[in-house]
């Protein structure tokens, strides 16, 4: 055996393969929030010029800030919302797609297109489809009136981010479920039926188990999409509103920074959501993966 | 060998594409950047603007560029500037002005009019437009351009159903005629929205200040006033009268704004700016008529101007001589009678300068119907010369400040708050947002 092993000892090849990759992480991420760590530590005339060090007042600034909580309450209910119903929804649209229901083949085609449209192109077309006065759905106004009002409901405005965010996502979270429920020996299933077991059983008792890696993998991705890419659909459809009932953290970090140039205290935001987002991950993978065991 | 070949075939042929193309487009002018904010039918508008400079002459050329909004093409300038991208030209709006002028790039109007011996002549401008964009001392140091003031607009028809011929001049009647409209079958006598500008408009008319220190043209220690006298006994009879469904609150978000609910007839009354007089004379129901009107004020009030809304021109630091020739011939040539005078015609915006205005009345424009009534625009905003609190608002971070104010409303109105409690958080978040701006320009002063 020895002699025939295969070892790779050019360290530094293997070092050039990578670096394009690494320059890109290097350019697009680490660079960024280095600036931003310490723009957060910083006040500085939007134009630039002096740049006066503040130490930890920009923290403390978003900390005692009551709006701040605010924003950080509705992302965590936006962000677990959106993610049960589109995992939900995604994981139904794959079982009646895997258990090959009539016209599979289309519906397989066309889940995913939701997940090609732009943020803004899904907010834009909520915010026509929900508009309480002109939009398909002002219909339940003409029957109960003001029942549906997001311009001035709070809870209705976070419905309707939390449904178009969902309905977005619903299209990937659909893809992987597929490929998890088609990479189930189909043995193990029909073994299942041959026992009498029923199709709900079959779900809940094979296919799911089988798929918790999958599962796992998509809720930590829904989670943190939810978290930072929720801002294109929050600044059409509501803009925040009503009385700040929509305010999530990354739409609060663009009006603080880029609305009211004050980049410090957006940095600082910033900081705290990436940590967020890491802590949230972190006990995912450290108290939910734990859980699962992968084939 | 072929490979080496072919490869030295492709590179001549670039190498001559290239030489082509840069002999075609040979800057025979001398090119300037112009970023514009304003977008959809105004913002072709400007686009126009551009081409019709660069068509009437050949020595100079504008490249111009929409940045897709006001709030953006303040944005996009900050970045460009850090990056040493920027225009020579950039059109920024009221509320932005206080960022230009503090941030110490810019080649303030009265400098560069004298180092390129531009022919503007200061006095000719309305006093309420010039000295909005004016320093404490009286100074431009940006070039007026496209202005406007906010009106009230009002359906003739549905006040015609109530037996009344003229728009009400204070708020009294206003009241007295919602309650008639709405007594007569019209679901929504009056449209509004939670759009700032129209309560800023509304202290200046009752001369009433929004901040300390003249609303803060005389220092960054300013202090914000709108939790007191005027505004929230307004506020809450503005909530009164859509509690009674007098008013009805029209936004994107609702399905449509102010405009459009006005221009289609649903809405009798609303309160917009003059510049979309041209948006609803062309999407107006057919064969409806409307008019505009000063906005209303308190009886017993004492009348003042309006305020100037809209943008203006600022110069750039850190450009070419050529450059800056090229621009001061651009500002040279818009601040013409002919171009000063276009404007108005192809949009709402008024005439900025006394002489355009008097030779555009005297030659009948605004005896067309199309332009009829927009002469009161220019009555509102010089009513009275401008006062402490009716000259303009120069706050910083103003626009923070505005969303503030328009979130506690949203609370007020939706119920969550009584009106009094909304201003009073606002007015202490305001004045937060000055104090760390205040800490941020330390050592800078307000011109």
């Amino acid at each position: 055996m020895s002699g025939k092993r295969v070892t790779f000892n050019q360290r530094w090849l293997a070092g050039l393969l990578i670096l394009p990759q690494l320059l890109l992480i290097f350019t697009f991420f680490y660079w960024p929030t280095g600036e931003a760590l310490f723009w957060a530590f910083t006040l500085e005339p939007p134009f630039g010029g002096e740049m006066q060090w503040v130490g930890w007042q920009n923290f403390t600034t978003v900390f005692e800030d009551p709006l701040f909580w605010n924003s950080v309450r509705r992302s965590i209910v936006f962000g677990v919302a959106s993610t049960a119903i589109a995992m939900g929804i995604g994981l139904l649209l794959a079982l009646f797609v895997d258990r090959q229901l009539p016209g599979y083949k289309g519906f397989r085609f066309v889940y995913f297109w939701p997940y090609a449209v732009a943020a803004p192109a899904v907010g834009l077309a909520f915010r026509f489809i929900f508009a309480p006065d002109a939009g398909f759905v002002s219909a339940i106004n003409q029957w109960f009136p003001n029942l549906w009002n997001p311009a001035l409901d709070g809870v209705d405005a976070m419905i309707l981010i939390i449904l178009a965010n969902a309905w977005s996502m619903v299209a990937y979270n659909f893809i992987f479920f597929l490929a998890g429920l088609q990479s189930i020996p189909r043995s193990l299933i029909e073994a299942g039926a041959m026992d009498g077991s029923g199709v709900l059983r079959r779900m809940r008792d094979i296919q799911l188990p089988l798929m918790a890696p999958t599962v796992f993998f998509l809720i930590v991705i829904n989670i943190t999409d939810s978290f930072v890419n929720a801002f294109g659909i929050v600044d059409i459809t509501t803009g925040g509103g009503p009385a700040r009932a929509t305010d999530l953290m990354v739409f609060k970090i663009f009006a603080d920074g880029f609305k009211g140039k004050d980049y410090s205290l957006a940095a600082a935001q910033s900081i705290v959501l990436m940590l967020l987002v890491c802590a949230l991950t972190f006990v995912q993978f450290r108290y939910v993966e734990r859980r699962i065991h992968y084939t | 060998m072929l490979n080496k070949r072919l490869i030295g075939a492709a590179f001549g042929a670039a190498a001559l594409f290239a030489a082509g193309t840069a002999d075609a487009q040979a800057p025979a002018r001398q090119r300037f950047d112009y970023w514009y904010g304003l977008t959809g039918q105004l913002g072709e508008r400007m686009a126009e603007h551009c081409a019709r400079f660069n068509a009437s002459q050949t020595r100079f050329e504008a490249v111009c560029v929409g940045q897709g909004g006001y709030d953006r093409a303040e944005q996009n300038t900050i970045a460009a500037y850090r990056a040493r991208q920027h225009p020579t030209i950039v059109q920024i709006y009221d509320a932005g002005t206080v960022n230009f002028m503090l941030s110490g790039v810019t080649y303030n109007a009265v400098t560069f009019a004298r180092d390129f011996n531009m022919n503007i002549n200061w006095a000719d401008y309305f006093p309420g437009v010039a000295s909005y964009y004016a320093t404490s001392r009286g100074e431009m140091w940006s070039f007026p351009y496209n202005s406007s003031t906010a009106m009230l607009y009002w359906n003739r028809q549905a006040f015609g159903s109530i037996g009344r011929t003229e728009a009400p001049a204070t708020w009294e009647q206003l009241e007295r005629d919602m309650r008639a409209l709405r007594a007569a079958g019209h679901a929504c006598p009056m449209a509004i929205d939670f759009d700032i500008w129209q309560f800023e408009q509304l202290s200046a008319i009752h001369n009433q200040p929004i901040a300390t220190q003249n609303n803060g043209y005389s220092g960054l220690n300013a202090e914000l006033l709108f939790n007191r006298g005027f505004l929230p006994s307004h506020i809450a009879n503005m909530k009164r009268w859509y509690d009674e469904g007098l008013m009805r609150i029209q936004t994107a978000q609702t399905g449509k704004t102010l405009v459009q609910a006005f221009a289609d007839g649903s809405c009798a009354l609303t309160i917009t700016s003059i510049a979309n007089h041209g948006v609803v004379g062309s999407t107006a129901a057919r064969g409806m008529e409307w008019g505009v009107a000063m906005l209303p004020v308190y009886e017993g009030t004492a009348r003042q101007n309006s305020l100037v809304g809209g943008a203006s021109l600022w110069v750039m630091q850190g450009k070419s001589r050529g450059e800056y020739e090229a621009a001061a011939a651009f500002l040279d040539w818009i601040a013409t009678p002919d171009e000063v005078r276009w404007m108005p015609s192809v949009t709402g915006y008024i005439p900025i300068t006394t002489p355009a205005f008097n030779a555009m009345t005297a030659a009948g424009f605004y005896r067309q119907p199309q332009y009829e009534g927009r002469e009161i625009s220019i009555q509102s905003l010089t009513f009275t010369p401008p006062s402490a609190n009716s000259r303009g608002i120069r706050l910083g971070n103003y626009t923070s400040i505005r969303s503030e104010l328009q979130s506690e409303l949203q609370a007020a109105f939706t119920g969550q708050k009584p009106v009094q409690q909304a201003l009073d958080d606002a007015v202490a978040r305001g004045n937060q947002i000055l104090r760390r701006f205040e800490q941020t320009m330390r050592g800078r002063e307000l011109p």
